[in-house]
């Protein structure tokens, strides 16, 4: 008897993460790769989860903003603004205008460091060593900065419900205007480096890309929506702080694929610069500190504020039953929401492209996991 | 008289061993410290003056290191297969001189040997690759195989040319004809595509697939750790000084050098070789990867073809007994020529994109 031994080629099942230099933390995905082909991807998180939104509900508000800091670890300031201004619009605060410029500032300057430090991974993800120097010797202008505003580097800790913890040092203004000069000459040599290169161009370009229509319904916002075309920015859309006073321009591509939201990302940090400039002409002497009391009591009631974060639109569900502790705190995070798509984005591309466009989405997975 | 002969020999072997060693150190120094200037930072300096003294440290960290070997891993292939790596690269010394009286073992066919002998390591990865038992060791070996077989050819197409122009494959004959016009002005093409193969070839960026540390995270490499990590280290940095030293030899015009006394050959062509060297670190500061499709269509699309039309424009300058400068203006040419088309079909359209956005946002703002 003669059998017929049929050969067949099944897909081979490779499991990226949590433990993987590409995930840029502890994400972890299952591919089911043919060749160099992915057949299907299959994402996993939860390696980070820390319960935040229920610790937040044992928490004064006061302290929650810690808890805010640690989320979106990359971008500090802009989530501890979300949660303070979520409880400054329950309790109807009015916040000093200098303290709002001083948010706006740092805000801004924490949204050039993400990207910054997103430009850095985005060159080693597509196996680039330079730019990621590059980006943290830019970064750590930045970071100095912030440490000699708040004491720290990062997880600052330094809005209040109603202003921010003190005022800035004397010299901010000069420190401010000086490493925006380098910060600008340092951007542009990031750009030059890496954003026309050949290589870097056929590594990013067509590549995951999304339409607009698609975008919206996995509810994609920040840099990967306005990269597919739709200007949509929390800054612009729904003002909130002194960004109503500012000009500033919201970059906008058209193809939505790994380039167009990298060269998204390189605009916004120029538009931050110019943002930073005016507040810094703008910005008035005064208090940075509300008349509150002590203890924050917001009346009951429930609120949901958004912001613009690096990653895209952060908000936050706060629930009031008019205690010293919020009753629910509920966030939604961009990068969970530029997860969403993953499949739709990886289906078919090579192994090596699905680096690249995880890195193009620009996670962190504090903020994922939460 | 058979055993001066063998003691010779053994004794050339050692200085061998023990001058690629330094050589590797070196490298391994140079790398650090060229890359850490190039991307602002000042690389190793606590190890000895200047950080000299950071490879041996890392070699012997290295050594001193736990052998670990997966527990379902093939044993046999997996100590194989960094010493079938290794071999082959050390191999090729036996043939490569350093001055007209500096080379082990003079071959006529010094060249076919060189060859013939390089290829062997990619029988070394993909056994690395795929005794390891891990998914990327094997996407890394089987990458490797793939990337070295095809780039093979146009590194053999470019010695070719070479081979053509200096009638031998002896590489005392080929560095002699450089005497008056070193071969790199005569047939520019042909080092273009030589280098590059070669830069593939070693798995160096951008072409550093197989190993590729953000994919695969270091491909056939990935379970070996210690000594034998070390060999494969060893391997990988000699073959890249080999296609530096093989640069030299064969476009470079080697050991010559105007007005300079014989006894300084080896030292120019050390100098010349490490300035190569240096070249493919530049690479490695400058590049991202490419992807495993965009390597082979560059391979075969690119490299093979234009490394035949050097051939063939070579042969037709022989042929006719057109000067050399014809020759080099053809080569010059072609390269241009590619250098338009890249920039035409990648980097035009995407800067005409990016000022299309800019002018749309600006605009935006305008009618906001």
């Amino acid at each position: 008897m003669t059998t017929e031994k049929q050969q067949e080629t099944v897909e081979l099942l490779l499991n990226m993460g949590p433990q993987h230099p590409a995930t840029h933390g502890v994400f972890r995905m299952v591919l089911w790769i043919d060749g160099e082909r992915v057949v299907d991807v299959e994402p996993h998180i939860g390696y980070l989860h820390r319960g935040s939104e229920k610790l937040c509900e044992g928490e004064s508000y006061a302290q929650i903003v810690t808890l805010f800091d640690r989320l979106d670890y990359i971008a500090n300031f802009n989530n501890e603004l979300v949660v303070c201004r979520a409880a400054e619009k329950l309790m109807g605060v009015e916040v000093p205008e200098r303290a709002q410029y001083i948010r706006v500032i740092l805000c801004e300057l924490n949204r050039i460091a993400s990207h910054l430090l997103f430009y850095g991974t985005y060159g080693l993800d597509a196996g680039a060593m330079t730019p990621v120097l590059y980006a943290f010797r830019e970064r750590e202008r930045i970071q100095n900065l912030f440490e000699a505003v708040s004491g720290a580097r990062m997880m600052h800790n330094f809005f209040r419900i109603g202003g921010v913890n003190e005022d800035v040092p004397p010299d901010f203004g000069q420190r401010v205007r000086r490493i925006m000069g380098e910060l600008r000459r340092g951007m542009e040599e990031c750009d030059r480096l890496l954003s026309f290169n050949e290589i870097f161009l056929s590594r990013t370009r067509g590549i995951g890309a999304i339409d607009a229509e698609t975008a919206i319904d996995y509810g994609l916002t920040g840099p990967n929506l306005r990269a597919c075309g739709v200007p949509y920015d929390v800054r612009k859309d729904d003002p909130y702080e002194v960004y109503d006073r500012l000009e500033f321009d919201v970059p906008v591509a058209e193809h939505g694929d790994c380039w167009d939201r990298y060269w998204l990302r390189v605009q916004e940090m120029y538009q931050s610069l110019h943002i930073v400039e005016q507040c810094l002409e703008q910005m008035p002497e005064g208090p940075v500190m509300a008349q509150l009391r002590r203890i924050a009591r917001p009346p009951k009631g429930e609120v949901f504020v958004h912001c613009e974060n690096p990653r895209g639109d952060l908000g936050v569900y706060l629930v009031s039953d008019g205690g010293p502790k919020p009753y629910r705190v509920k966030v939604r995070p961009p990068s969970f929401c530029s997860l969403m798509p993953l499949k739709h984005l990886m289906r078919g591309c090579y192994v090596a492209d699905c680096v690249v466009i995880l890195g193009s989405i620009d996670i962190v997975l504090g903020e994922v996991d939460r | 008289m058979i055993g001066r002969e063998v003691a010779l020999a053994a004794a050339g072997l050692v200085a061998l061993f023990v001058g690629l060693s330094v050589v590797v150190l070196s490298l391994v120094w140079l790398e650090r410290k060229f890359l850490g200037r190039l991307q602002g930072r000042i690389g190793p300096m606590r190890v000895g003056p200047f950080g000299l003294l950071q490879p041996v440290a890392d070699a012997v960290k290295l050594i001193l290191k736990e052998d670990v070997v997966p527990a379902w891993a093939d044993k046999g292939l997996f100590w194989i297969a960094p010493i079938l790596m290794f071999v082959p690269s050390f191999m090729v010394w036996v043939t490569i001189p350093f001055s007209r009286d500096l080379v082990i073992r003079n071959l006529d066919m010094g060249l076919f040997y060189f060859i013939a002998v390089s290829v062997v390591s990619v029988v070394g990865l993909v056994m690395a690759g795929w005794s390891s038992a891990s998914k990327y060791a094997i996407l890394g070996g089987l990458r490797s195989a793939a990337q070295l077989v095809s780039y093979e050819i146009p590194v053999i197409m470019a010695v070719l040319g070479v081979v053509m122009l200096a009638g031998s494959m002896n590489l005392l004959t080929v560095v002699d004809k450089q005497a008056s016009v070193p071969y790199i002005l005569v047939q520019p093409l042909g080092l273009a595509v030589f280098l590059i193969a070669g830069v593939a070839e070693v798995g160096r960026t951008p072409f550093d697939i197989y190993p590729a540390e953000s994919e695969i995270v270091g491909g056939p490499f990935v379970e070996y750790s210690g000594a034998h990590w070390a060999i494969f280290f060893l391997a990988e940095y000699i073959n890249t000084f080999v296609v530096a030293l093989l640069v030299t030899l064969l476009f470079l015009g080697g050991w010559q050098w105007p007005h300079l006394p014989g006894v300084w050959a080896p030292v120019v062509v050390l100098v010349k070789t490490y300035l190569v060297v240096m070249v493919i670190f530049w690479f490695r500061a400058t590049f991202p990867r490419l992807r495993i499709d965009q390597l082979m269509a560059f391979g075969w699309q690119v490299l093979i073809p234009l490394s035949f039309v050097n051939i063939v424009l070579t042969g037709i300058q022989l042929y006719y007994r057109w000067p050399s400068w014809s020759l080099s203006l053809m080569s010059l040419g072609i390269i241009l020529a590619m250098a338009y088309w890249q920039y035409r079909t990648q980097t035009a359209p995407a800067q005409a994109l990016a000022r299309s956005y800019s002018q749309r946002a600006y605009s935006q703002r305008r009618g906001a």
